[in-house]
């Protein structure tokens, strides 16, 4: 595609120009309220990317996506509170798991198509959210407190704020990039084709199942990727963040801002998590308002908000 | 004679209590047009599904190029040199034409476990798929969105993916389904250009264009071969002039010399 001057790449532009230079504002103002906001609204953006690796892209509309970000924070929860703190341990467990969890899950749910997949998928990451709930060694119902941040010694100290958002814009902007070249690539427009016409793949010579079940397991992945920040951005892990609302936030941050689109989740998540933030201080039935808005833009702008400004062009 | 590309020993296809396909057999020489006509609900289709691997048969055997292709899926078959276009045009539609082709290249050019390379880029892809289009004629509408092409267009390119396959027979099921006459002429030339290459399996309705094209024509009736013989000795059978051709006097009347 042409790169175009239209609205929605200045947006991007804006925002990420924004993001990078947030902490300045911060320091400046003393405003630290914003940077742990944003931290926050950053590495569910990176989950939300994931899940539109596998949604938008791959149209594998899975309804249990948060179930990774879970796994990837109790293999960090886990391993801190048996004594293991090197994030150069923890990170790539995380990784792993969420990886192996995404290969049995999506070999199994990837027979099933529709409402089907959806369930299924829904039923697996509810399993992990029970499953979480039984630890008791690691807090069980309560959740896992983590005492102390990952360390990766002499590179990075997570404990530090500033240092902490920059290490999650860093996986964001690698994760899009990351994304952005699978999307071009042989294998992403084998499962683009796939989300387009199975029938017609197979019939070219293209073995749907594998470039799909890849496809699920990097998603995943990704999203444990995302799991790992959260949990040392809160010093916490729960079941909770694997329940399916989890889930549906994850849907539909990526939804808002554009299905298919690169940084449409980023922009859902920014929108749907800052008005979550001012719409709460108003009343505790913040949701009310934000229904409506998501049915308005389901229905009259289906490319999400970046569809929106795509059609907004500039010269 | 050799042996031949395609072989067909009682195929057997059951849907309830619809045998769709009666203990069929069937073989198809290479370089030969082979046509299957048949009236509507025939089978044809079933058929063509059968031998491309989308349905598997209840028993019988499929025999491709020498090899028993009868339980691989048609992803392999594809490899094989197998390549089938649809009646209903099944194409990737949030795609480009040429997009289109080159996932069909692309297909037969090992793997596509390859996470980084831009693959639009890739220039002997790219190239295959413009031969393919430029050979159907869709040379100057290789960046449209499929789903702005006309119908006949799309039929056009359904051909030049089947082509970008690299294939040893070509299965196409109606090319000709929905298309305007000045369309169909398009395309019956563009068969007979095709069918000094490849070996084809040709399902239609356009019953002037069978007799024009094809070498033998198979003639289906509820899933059995009632005829199978050239052009003239199939105008000339008694049972397919009452089974189906008598049905149809358009055909009488275009098809020259029936009855």
């Amino acid at each position: 595609m042409k790169s175009k001057l239209n609205a929605s790449n200045a947006v991007v532009a804006v925002v990420c120009a924004a993001l990078v230079l947030l902490p300045v504002y911060s320091a400046v103002t003393g405003n630290i309220f914003i940077l742990t906001l944003f931290t926050r609204i950053i590495i569910f953006a990176l989950a939300a990317s994931s899940l539109n690796l596998m949604m938008g892209y791959g149209g594998m509309m899975s309804f249990g996506h948060a179930a990774y970000l879970g796994i990837g924070g109790y293999a960090v929860g886990i391993l801190a509170a048996e004594g293991i703190g090197s994030g150069f341990i923890q990170w790539p467990v995380a990784l792993a798991v969420s990886a192996l969890f995404a290969l049995v899950i999506g070999a199994l749910s990837l027979r099933t198509r529709g409402v089907y997949f959806i369930m299924i998928t829904l039923a697996f990451a509810q399993m992990a959210y029970y499953v979480a709930s039984a630890l008791s060694r690691y807090g069980g119902d309560d959740g896992l407190t983590i005492y102390k941040r990952s360390t990766f010694d002499g590179l990075i100290n997570l404990s530090d704020r500033t240092q902490f958002y920059y290490l999650c814009l860093a996986c964001l902007f690698g994760g899009v990039y990351l994304i952005w070249r699978i999307v071009n690539s042989r294998f992403g427009l084998v499962v683009q084709g796939v989300r387009s016409n199975e029938q017609r793949m197979q019939a070219i010579g293209f073995p749907a199942y594998r470039y799909r079940l890849t496809c699920f397991v990097i998603a995943g992945t990704i999203c444990g990727l995302a799991g790992a920040l959260l949990a040392n951005n809160t010093d916490f892990v729960s079941p909770a963040v694997m329940y399916w609302t989890r889930s549906g936030d994850l849907m539909v941050m990526v939804i808002l801002g554009g299905m298919g689109s690169l940084f449409g989740p980023l922009i859902g998540a920014i929108v749907y998590l800052v008005l979550e933030e001012l719409l709460s201080q108003f009343t505790e039935y913040w949701a009310l308002i934000m229904g409506p808005l998501l049915l308005l833009i389901v229905l009259f702008a289906r490319g999400g908000i970046m569809g929106l400004l795509g059609r907004v062009r500039r010269g | 004679m050799a042996d031949p590309l395609l072989r067909v020993d009682n195929l057997v296809r059951r849907f309830g209590g619809i045998l769709a396909t009666d203990n069929l057999s069937l073989e198809v020489p290479r370089g030969e047009l082979h046509a299957i006509i048949g009236p509507n609900g025939a089978g044809k289709t079933t058929l063509i599904s059968q031998l491309t691997g989308q349905l598997m048969p209840n028993s019988g055997t499929i025999h491709f190029a020498g090899r028993d292709v009868t339980r691989l899926p048609s992803y392999r078959r594809s490899r094989l040199g197998l390549a089938r276009s649809f009646q209903i045009t099944s194409l990737l539609k949030d795609f480009s034409a040429i997009d289109n082709v080159a996932l069909a290249a692309q297909a037969h050019d090992g793997h596509s476990f390859r996470f980084w390379g831009n693959a639009r880029k890739e220039k002997h892809l790219r190239d295959t798929a413009r031969a393919a289009l430029e050979r159907v004629g869709l040379g100057s509408r290789a960046d449209v969105l499929v789903s702005e092409l006309s119908h006949g267009e799309q039929r056009e390119l359904e051909l030049a993916v089947a082509l970008a396959t690299k294939p040893q027979l070509l299965l196409l099921d109606e090319p000709m389904a929905g298309l305007g006459v000045t369309e169909s002429a398009r395309m019956v030339t563009l068969l007979k250009e095709l069918r000094k290459e490849f070996t084809i399996v040709l399902v239609e309705h356009d019953m002037e264009a069978v007799f024009a094209l094809a070498d033998r024509i198979t003639v289906l009736v509820y899933g059995r071969v009632i005829a199978c013989d050239t052009p003239d000795a199939i105008r000339r059978h008694e049972e397919v002039k009452r089974a189906y051709l008598g049905e149809q006097h358009a055909v009488t009347r275009q098809g020259g010399p029936i009855g």
